[in-house]
Order: C-alpha cells, then sequence, then structure tokens
C-alpha cells in the first residue's frame, strides 16, 4: 500500500498472477455480448405455471370491490389471489417500514398498485383471466406534491403511522425530515458580499435496467420453496419474504439467478412474494417475469426533488454560509425514502469547505409512484442544484468556476456539515485541475471536404442542422457520495472461504451472498483470494441464502464490505494453514518459525521468496475453511435536531468536465465529451474501475438532456412507461469518457479502496448543465432538459408533469432570483 | 387469432376480401408493438412475407415503384438518388435492426402522424397503389391520410406498393428527438424542389393529427420565386421571403403537447427545420446550376 496522499501507478499489480491490480476479465463478459449469458427471465422448469399481475388503473382510490370470479373460471387458470387470500397476518413489507402492501387493502395508494395475482399455465392465459378480474374503485383526492401533502385538509396517504420517524415529522404525509444545522448561518450572511438564490426541480429519473423483474418460485416438499430471482440482496428480500409467506427463513432458500442491471431499482421487493404466494397456493413452479411496461410500475424510481438554496461568499472567493431545504417526493411507500434524506441532507453542500450551514431536507408521501434507492441516492439531486449554485456565485464573483471551486475545496481534515471530519485523502482541487488539464476536443469536429457530417452534430442522423445555430459551451463540477450504509446501520458481509487441494493443484472457493448485478464483484473475490492465497485456480460459488447476508450490492459498497469479507476470511484461511504447515513441517527448516510467511505459486514461502512447501504437501487431503462476517467501521445516527454525527464511514470524489454542442434554434444537445477524474483509492480491477466511471458518466448524461418518469399532475399517472418515450441515451449519444483515475489510499479500507460505483453520476449531470447554460446563456433550473427549455417554448399548462417547469425563460433570460449586493 | 399466410398476391387479395379485419403484416415493427402491448387483438393476421414482389422496387421514367415491403435499408443503400428525400427519412428510422425490417407500406398502413416516410412521400409527391378484388387504383399522398392513425384504404384494399415520383432537383428531410439515434419524431419536415414545374413541395410530420403538406406556405414561396425569376437566375432567395415560408409552415401545424414535447416546440422547430431545409436546397439548386454552366 503507498503513502496516503500519493498518486500510485494502476498497473502495479500484486505477485500473483490474476490478483488484485490486474485487470482480469469478467467470466460471464463473453456469455453477456453474445446472449448466451441466462437471465432470470431465461428460467425454465417443467410443468411451471406463469404469474401476472393486476395492477390499479387509478393512482388513489377506495377499493369497493374485486370480483375474481370469471378469471378463476378461466381455462387454464390454477390460481387468483387476492389481499384476502393472504396466508398470515404479516402482509406487509418494506426495506425498513412495513407499509407496502403485498397486495392492495382497502385502497390503492399509487398507479400501478398490484390489487390481486393470477397463476396460469401459460403466460397469455395469466394476462387475459388479471384482465377479466373486476376492481371498482372509488378515486380519492390525490396528493401529489408538498402543497398537497401538507394542505390543512390534506388527505393522508398513510393514516396510523407507527413506524421510527411518524414521531418527530411535521406532517404525517412526511416520511422523514432530517434539518442539519452547525455555526450560524443567519449571522454569517451578514458577511457575505454576495447571496445567491436559486430553486431547483430534478426531474424522476428511472433505473431502466434492460432485464425485467423476474424469478422463478419452486415449492419444496418440506412445505418450503425455493426462489430463484435476479435481486441485490438475497438476505433482506428473505428477511421480508417469509413472514408473509408465514415459513421460517430457513425454508424459504434463495439463490441470484441472472441479473440484467439494477442501479438501486432491485432493492425492494417486487414480484418475489408473488410468485412464492402463487407456487405455495398451486404446488407448482412458478415463474413470473414482468415486461418492459410493467417493470416501470416494478420497481421504485429515483426521488423527484424541489431544491431551494442560498449561498454567501466574501469578494475573495470564500464561501460563507449555505442554506437548502431539499424536498424529495417519495411517492406512496417509503422504500428508501428515510436513508434518501439522509443522504441528501448531509452530501447536501457537496466537497467544500462551510462552517455555517442551515439544512433541511425531507421526503414526502404521495400519490406518485414509489422512489427509492438509485445510484447516487440523494446526494445526486443535491449535487445537480449545489453546483449549479457555485457556478452562479463565481459568475457574480466575476471568478472562474473552476478556480471558485478550488479556493473551497475541502481537504482530508475538513469536517462535512455533520461535524464529521473526512479521514481519508479529499482530492477535490486535484480532480478539478485534472478535468480541466485535459486537452479540449476539436472544435466544429462536424466539418470536412464534402459538407457537414451530422452524425458529429446535434440531431446525428435526423438532419437538423448543416452547423446552422450550433454553440459550444464547457461546464464542470465535482460530488461527493458516501460509500457504505450510514447512520448507525450494521452494515456487515459475510464470506465462505474454501482452500483445498483438488486433482493435486490448490483450489480456493470463494461463497458469498453477494448479488452480482454487473459491478464486478465476481471478477474482485477471484482478485483477492489469488492476491491473499496466491493460489491460480479459483471458482466462485452461485451466491444464495446457505451462507450469511452479504448486504445490499448498493452504495458503491461491496468492493469495501463483501471484498473486505473476502479477503478478511482468505487471511484467516490462510493463518490456519500456516498454523498447520507449522505443525506438520515445521522441523523441517527453521524458516517456518521465525520468517513472515506467504502463500504464492501454490506455496508456503518466505518473504525472502525462499519455498518452504507445496500447498499440497501441507494440506494433503485436508480442507481449510473460513465462514466469517466482516464489519467496516461503525456508524452513528445523525442527530435528529441538529444532523450531527459521525453518519458515513467513507466519502468518494468524482469531478467532470462536459463540453456539449447545442443548436440553440432547436434546443438540441449533443454532448461532445465528457471527461471524468475520480480518486477511487485503489483500482483493484482497473478495467472495471473505468467501466464504472464510464457507466456512471452516461446515467448522469441521461438524468441531463433525456431521461425522466413524467407523471401528470392531474392524475398522478405515469405518462410514458416504455422506452419509445423513456429515452435513454444511446451509443450515438454517448460522447468520448476520457477517465482519469486516482489512487489516494484510505487507510481504513481494505487495500486502500474506495467505492467507485456512485461519484460519477453525481458531478455528470451538473457538468452537463453547466456546458448547456454556458452555451445558450439561459438560467436552466431543471433537469433533464428538454428542446422546450432552451427554446422558450415550455407550455405554460402541459400535460405530464411540465407543469412543474420553471425554466421556460425565453432565451437570453438572466439567472433568476439573483440578489447580489456591493462589498 | 387466426394467421393467414398467402402464397401469392392474389391469394392475399382473396383473403383481404374474405376477412376485412385481417391486419396484414410485413415487417412487423409496427403491429407486433401492438399486440405485444395488447393494444389490438386482431381476428386474423396476415403475413404477407412470401410475397416476393413486395420487396422489389421498379425505377421508372418520371417515378419509382417502390414495393411496399422493401425495408428501409434498402431505400438508404439503393434509392438515395433517385428518393433522395425517404431516403434521408429512412435513415432517422429507428435502429439497423428495425430498418431492415420495415418498410414505407407499414407506414402507410398505420398512418400514425409520426410516421418517418409520411412528410418526404408528401415533399416529393407520391401515389398509393391499393389494390382489392374489386380492382386497382392510385390514390393521390395527399388524399391518403384522413385522420389520426386512418387512411383511405378501403377494409378490403392491401397496399400494393407506392409511386414516388424521381427527384428532379435537391431534396431534404429533417427531423427532431430528443436524442441523436433511435427516436420517435417529436416533429418531422419534408421539402422537395421541383424545378421542372417549379414548384416546391413540404410534408410535416408529428405536429397535426394526421401528416400534412404546408400549402400555403408553398403557394407563397412558389409565388415568390415565380415572381424574382429564382429559378432562372439561381440567386439566394431573400431572407424576408425564406422567414415568411418558414413562418406559413410553422403556421399550417396544428400541434399537441404529449409527453414528447409542447405544441409551442413544436410549431417553433418546424419552422425553424423549414428555414433549414429550404436555405440547404436551394444552396444545393444553385450549385448544381453553376456546376451545369460550368461545364457547358
Amino acid at each position: 500500500m503507498t503513502a496516503t496522499g500519493a498518486p500510485t501507478g494502476l498497473t502495479q499489480g500484486s505477485r500473483t498472477k490474476g490478483g488484485i491490480g490486474e485487470s482480469t476479465l469478467r467470466p460471464d463478459g463473453v456469455l453477456k455480448v453474445t446472449g448466451e449469458f441466462a437471465y432470470a427471465s431465461d428460467m425454465w422448469h417443467e410443468d411451471m405455471l406463469w404469474g401476472q399481475i393486476l395492477r390499479s388503473t387509478v393512482a388513489h382510490a377506495e377499493i369497493v370491490s374485486v370480483d375474481t370470479g370469471e378469471a378463476l373460471a378461466t381455462p387454464g387458470v390454477y390460481a387468483v389471489m387476492t389481499y384476502d387470500d393472504l396466508p398470515t397476518d404479516v402482509r406487509h413489507y418494506g426495506l425498513e417500514i412495513r407499509d407496502t402492501p403485498v397486495l392492495a387493502h382497502g385502497k390503492v395508494r399509487h398507479h400501478g398498485e398490484p390489487v390481486a395475482i393470477v397463476a396460469a399455465d401459460h403466460p397469455e392465459t395469466a394476462r387475459r383471466a388479471a384482465a377479466k378480474i373486476k376492481v371498482e374503485y372509488r378515486e380519492l383526492p390525490l396528493v401529489t406534491d408538498e402543497a398537497s401533502a401538507t394542505a390543512p385538509d390534506a388527505v393522508l396517504v398513510h393514516e396510523h403511522r407507527t413506524d421510527r420517524h411518524a414521531p418527530h415529522v411535521p406532517h404525517p404525509n412526511i416520511v422523514h425530515r432530517q434539518p442539519i444545522v452547525r455555526g450560524d448561518a443567519g449571522a454569517a450572511a451578514g458577511r457575505a458580499d454576495v447571496i445567491v438564490t436559486g430553486d431547483y426541480h430534478f426531474g424522476m429519473q428511472d433505473q431502466a435496467f434492460l432485464g425485467p423483474e423476474s424469478g422463478l418460485a419452486v415449492p419444496g416438499e418440506d412445505g418450503g420453496v425455493d426462489l430463484y430471482v435476479a435481486t441485490q440482496w438475497l438476505h433482506s428480500d428473505l428477511r421480508q419474504i417469509a413472514p408473509v409467506l408465514g415459513l421460517p427463513e430457513d425454508k424459504v432458500r434463495m439463490t441470484l439467478s441472472g441479473v440484467g442491471g439494477a442501479f438501486g431499482g432491485r432493492e425492494d421487493l417486487s414480484m418475489q412474494i408473488h410468485a412464492c404466494l402463487l407456487a405455495l397456493r398451486t404446488g407448482k413452479p412458478v415463474k413470473i417475469v414482468y415486461n418492459r411496461f410493467e417493470s416501470f410500475f416494478g420497481h421504485v424510481h429515483r426521488h423527484p426533488a424541489r431544491l431551494h438554496y442560498e449561498h454567501g461568499a466574501t469578494r475573495d472567493g470564500r464561501l460563507t454560509h449555505v442554506k437548502c431545504r431539499i424536498v424529495l417526493d417519495g411517492g406512496a411507500y417509503a422504500s428508501a425514502s428515510p436513508a434518501v434524506v439522509g443522504n441528501a441532507a448531509s452530501l447536501s453542500v457537496g466537497p467544500y469547505v462551510c462552517e455555517d450551514v442551515d439544512i433541511e431536507a425531507l421526503a414526502l408521501y404521495s400519490n406518485n409512484p414509489p422512489c427509492g434507492a438509485m445510484r447516487g441516492f440523494g446526494a445526486v439531486q443535491a449535487c445537480f442544484a449545489y453546483e449549479a449554485q457555485m457556478d452562479k456565485v463565481a459568475k457574480e464573483l466575476g471568478l472562474d468556476p473552476v478556480e471558485f471551486r478550488r479556493i473551497n475545496a475541502m481537504e482530508q481534515g475538513t469536517p462535512m456539515p455533520t461535524g464529521q471530519p473526512v479521514d481519508s485523502p479529499a482530492p477535490v482541487a486535484e480532480l478539478l485541475r485534472r478535468v480541466k488539464a485535459m486537452p479540449m476536443p476539436p472544435e466544429r469536429q462536424w466539418e470536412s471536404s464534402r459538407g457537414a457530417d451530422v452524425r458529429q452534430l446535434p440531431g446525428g442522423l435526423s438532419n437538423t442542422t448543416h452547423g446552422e445555430g450550433v454553440v459550444r459551451g464547457v461546464g464542470y463540477a465535482v460530488g461527493i457520495k458516501n460509500v457504505g450504509f450510514s447512520e448507525g446501520f450494521d452494515d456487515y458481509s459475510t464470506a465462505r472461504v474454501r482452500l483445498e487441494v483438488a486433482g493435486g493443484r490448490p483450489l480456493v472457493t470463494v461463497h458469498t451472498a453477494m448479488a452480482e448485478v454487473g459491478q464486478g464483484g465476481v471478477t474482485v473475490h477471484a482478485q483477492i483470494a489469488r492476491t491473499e492465497l496466491g493460489v491460480a485456480e479459483v471458482v466462485i460459488r452461485p451466491a444464495d441464502t446457505r451462507v450469511g447476508s452479504a448486504g445490499s450490492t448498493s452504495a458503491s459498497r461491496q468492493t469495501y464490505v463483501t471484498g473486505g469479507a473476502v479477503k478478511h476470511a482468505c487471511e484467516l484461511v490462510r493463518e490456519r494453514v500456516l498454523e498447520t504447515g507449522r505443525r506438520k513441517l515445521g522441523s523441517h527448516h527453521p524458516a517456518w518459525a521465525t520468517a513472515e510467511l506467504l502463500l504464492e505459486g501454490g506455496k508456503v514461502v518466505t518473504d525472502g521468496g525462499e519455498v518452504l512447501a507445496d500447498l499440497a504437501d501441507v494440506l494433503e487431503d485436508e480442507a481449510v475453511e473460513a465462514e466469517e462476517e466482516w464489519r467496516h467501521r461503525p456508524t452513528e445516527p445523525f442527530d435528529p435536531r441538529t444532523g450531527q454525527g459521525n453518519g458515513h464511514v467513507q466519502y468518494s470524489f468524482a469531478a467532470h468536465r462536459a463540453v456539449v454542442e447545442v443548436d440553440t434554434e432547436l434546443g438540441l444537445v449533443k454532448v461532445i465529451e465528457l471527461a471524468c477524474a475520480q480518486d477511487v483509492g485503489k483500482a483493484l480491477n482497473p478495467l472495471s474501475v473505468v467501466g464504472q466511471i464510464q457507466g456512471g458518466t452516461v446515467q448522469g448524461l441521461g438524468i441531463a438532456v433525456m431521461e425522466e418518469i413524467v407523471v401528470d399532475p392531474v392524475t398522478a399517472k405515469v405518462g410514458n412507461p416504455s422506452f419509445t418515450d423513456y429515452l435513454l441515451p444511446t451509443i450515438l449519444d454517448t460522447p468520448a469518457l476520457p477517465v482519469d483515475v486516482l489512487e489516494l489510499a484510505d487507510d481504513h479500507a481494505p487495500y486502500g479502496l474506495r467505492g467507485v460505483g456512485e461519484a460519477p453520476t453525481l458531478s455528470s449531470t451538473p457538468a452537463v448543465l453547466a456546458a448547456v447554460r454556458d452555451a445558450t446563456g439561459l438560467a436552466l433550473d431543471r433537469t433533464p432538459v428538454r428542446p422546450e427549455h432552451l427554446t422558450g417554448t415550455a407550455s405554460q399548462d402541459p400535460p405530464g408533469g411540465a407543469r412543474n417547469v420553471t425554466s421556460s425563460a425565453p432565451p437570453g433570460a438572466s439567472a433568476k432570483s439573483r440578489s447580489a449586493r456591493g462589498t | 387469432m387466426d394467421f393467414l399466410r398467402p402464397a401469392s398476391w392474389e391469394e392475399a387479395l382473396a383473403a383481404k376480401a374474405e376477412h376485412p379485419t385481417a391486419v396484414p403484416i410485413a415487417g412487423g415493427t409496427d403491429v407486433m408493438v401492438e399486440i405485444n402491448f395488447d393494444h389490438r387483438r386482431p381476428e386474423y393476421l396476415m403475413d404477407l412475407n412470401r410475397i416476393a414482389d413486395l420487396t422489389e422496387w421498379e425505377v421508372g421514367a418520371d417515378s419509382v415503384r417502390l414495393g411496399a415491403s422493401v425495408p428501409y435499408t434498402g431505400i438508404m443503400e439503393h434509392l438515395s438518388t433517385d428518393l433522395p428525400g425517404l431516403a434521408l427519412a429512412s435513415h432517422t428510422v429507428a435502429s439497423p435492426q428495425i430498418r431492415n425490417r420495415g418498410g414505407v407500406g407499414g407506414n402507410l398502413g398505420t398512418a400514425s402522424p409520426a410516421g418517418d416516410a409520411h412528410p418526404a412521400l408528401l415533399a416529393a409527391g407520391a401515389e398509393v397503389e391499393a389494390e382489392s378484388v374489386r380492382g386497382r387504383r392510385l390514390i393521390p399522398i395527399d388524399a391518403f391520410y384522413t385522420g389520426v392513425k386512418r387512411n383511405a384504404l378501403e377494409p378490403d384494399e392491401l397496399i400494393r406498393a407506392v409511386h414516388v415520383k424521381r427527384a428532379g432537383g435537391p431534396q431534404q428531410f429533417s427531423k427532431v428527438g430528443t436524442r441523436n439515434a433511435m427516436v420517435i419524431a417529436v416533429c418531422a419536415f419534408g421539402l422537395a424542389l421541383h424545378p421542372g414545374t417549379r414548384t416546391v413541395r413540404t410534408g410535416i410530420g408529428s405536429a397535426a393529427p394526421t401528416p400534412i403538406r404546408a400549402t400555403a406556405a408553398e403557394e407563397f414561396l412558389n409565388a415568390a420565386l415565380e415572381e424574382g425569376g429564382f429559378w432562372d437566375n439561381g440567386k439566394i432567395i431573400t431572407p424576408s421571403a425564406v422567414k415568411r415560408f418558414a413562418d406559413l409552415c410553422a403556421a399550417a401545424c396544428d400541434p399537441i403537447d404529449d409527453v414528447r414535447g409542447t405544441a409551442a416546440y413544436r410549431r417553433h422547430a418546424v419552422g425553424v427545420m423549414a428555414r433549414r431545409t429550404l436555405t440547404w436546397t436551394w444552396e444545393s439548386y444553385r450549385g448544381a446550376r453553376r456546376t451545369t454552366e460550368g461545364a457547358a
């Protein structure tokens, strides 16, 4: 490990081939790109039935009646179940708050809520039978935003709340509220030479993973059930599923099946309980696969947010204070809202030094689609707003935006708004310096001797411009994300590692319950085992619940926590192997007792490189196995009034420079380049690290210019549940993505590593927005920014959520809500 | 659902006469989406893929007879000289896979205002060859679109081909979507110069209940070009005339607000595209004139 603070090259590997630091290839990579990988939706079982969910067609209504008669009478239908058919008194589930009914009871609270489930011998039969279920609704008034949620006569989305946040929230339609008060923002404002305020709106993004929710439940002979499912956290699912089924947890055996992306959207349950219920009811295996339409209703989304910020600064460019209020729309059920609130609040100032802050973040209950975990988790919304603010302040001060950020950049030791000092490298200024120093892409790349190359222009092959109206803009942003679960959560993982000799060669088997959702944990675990045990052959067992919990594949935590658990278990195995060696062979060579011993190349060697024994001779037919839980350093809850507390275990930082070209007349944007610099502590697999950074960057680009679930403000119904109208960036929308990786070790983490996956999703979006502002001169206080926002043609009273558009200022309009004071 | 697989055009016409509710399917890029999403459940599905001549085209003296199932890829690869506007439009259809399957017959049959081929067909000038057991007729493209996703076909008719005028001058096609590929039109615009008749034709997509021409804009421009002798002198069209043309194109729209865009944006964007495509085609026309004169 290198000294803290010193950058290291990415080529440094371990002494064992295929160990950490090498770009070993994914075991599933070729299968995935050739279409041969078995995803959860590919599973099949003899005699299996197909499950189908009937979902509500309205957002908020009493259920007057449900008539399943005709559906049940349909030939081929084996079962129809409603709330009344649930087997136990546990009829709700939830990640933290069990507020989500397995099937709707008495009322529905959002568009697309499950009301009934059907099992039939053909998916089409199941679908048609579900359509024959007659549900009579009596519609209720809607809660759709903060005003309707907290109005004096507001209808309560959940009556009789008993969760742990209920006593401290100002209104029952607020899931959780976290204030953070540090210093005296009011007094500090008096020292400010400029004060800049802004109101921002962040749209509802979807994880839009390509593999829809799917799983297969197989009833067991012991009355239990085997569930094969694409998920992010097997044991969290198990904890929620078993009580609803009335089974002990050991009778619900879960195995991870092929996951086609997750990004937070599989942290909550989807079809798991429904498939198990139908399997236990019919005694037959039941498979459920959502189609794309249903998938948009089948998982939580990223919280849309309204953010109000006030920043003050002195003339020499130092922040005096930050005040902010972040209102997240959690939708109908709590999901991960409380934790998202904690993140949004604690990370709301960004990676900057500011002693005087007054912060409030809260999440609403509403009748909009439920929102929960998504890559970046509360930090994304905040970063979009505080980075817009930093640009506004810099402009007001006449400072270069990067220079203004550098002046205020936090570093190791800087206290967070929560009072927690950042106790590992925080190279914020260095990351900005690096992205700024990268060469700029050439201007007017579309020009060629044969005329305009439209592929290089906004609009692409749609042929909307040959250069007319095209203006370049450049923008910068930097962000801070916590790694791992926070606020006192017991965030542990479990690994079982076995070393034995098979066919004369040493073999390591690693077994964890970690959900491989594409992040590359299966690759990294093998690398860790090779590094720690000096054995080339490593088998990664499928993830299941026959081993302890690995925690969630989220919060950028798996390489840290499950990687840490694998490392720890390997270390135990190594100690035991060496003990065995000393016992059996210690008398053969004095170094067994005196030297530092390592396992390398299938042998026991001294740190001087002298070979003492083959592992085969040490182990003979003995297998050495260790299973251990491993934890990162504990965290603390935030104080409910002041928000103070050591709530996070690690932070990660990324900076972006966006170069865009905007067709200013048509409002079309082409991102030319999105350069990123990120500190990863230690790149266990550099290729995977760069892949994570590029993927996160593109997901941030998506929310900047196109991705949004449009919810009608009048009906609370989803307007675009399809890939026709929920637009994701295609490869033609994906710019060059140069990446500069720093490795400044965090001495508290295994190998000094830092969680990678989320940080690039934060700063990508505000960098693109800043670049579009630079190109157009528009204020642009919402994301995604759409062509109508860039051309002054946003509708005053449009359908589909665009009611909330606040950036309809015509071209040339100045930044709004700005008040500047002279020195 | 019954699946009909006629082996010949005559069999297809007979089947359509017997089962007027039968939905023809060729590339399936519209129909299968609707079936998969349960938006329609036709009694009969008629597969036209066994009828080989639907994927053939014939370049005549004045027009191209384009089989209803000629895929967009084929138009891009083989017909970009004769049908430049339609070839440009074909480039913007969905993804390469879809362009290998989908054809203009499907676009016409669905008659969605967002169909990418329509503005190019309107601008070029075209006739739809419709046929039934009762006989064959040519429907002028201007009379083909009768309402939102409705067309002039009789229940027993099938689209066999579309006759598109061969380009006698420059043509352009532009489409606005909110990403740079694989996107459904927020609005689209086609423009064709017809030096032979000294006329300009337009086509507008996704900005009215049906694909439309901006006839008032065309009439204005035709008159302005004639009056200024532009077809002969090849001068740059005066900016005020270009602007007036663009404004009239925008005024021809009757758009709505929906999840893809606002009505105000569509109107605005059609105006911008009208101005740009007119500039491009006219520049091209002037350039061609200069080349011709230089060679003479």
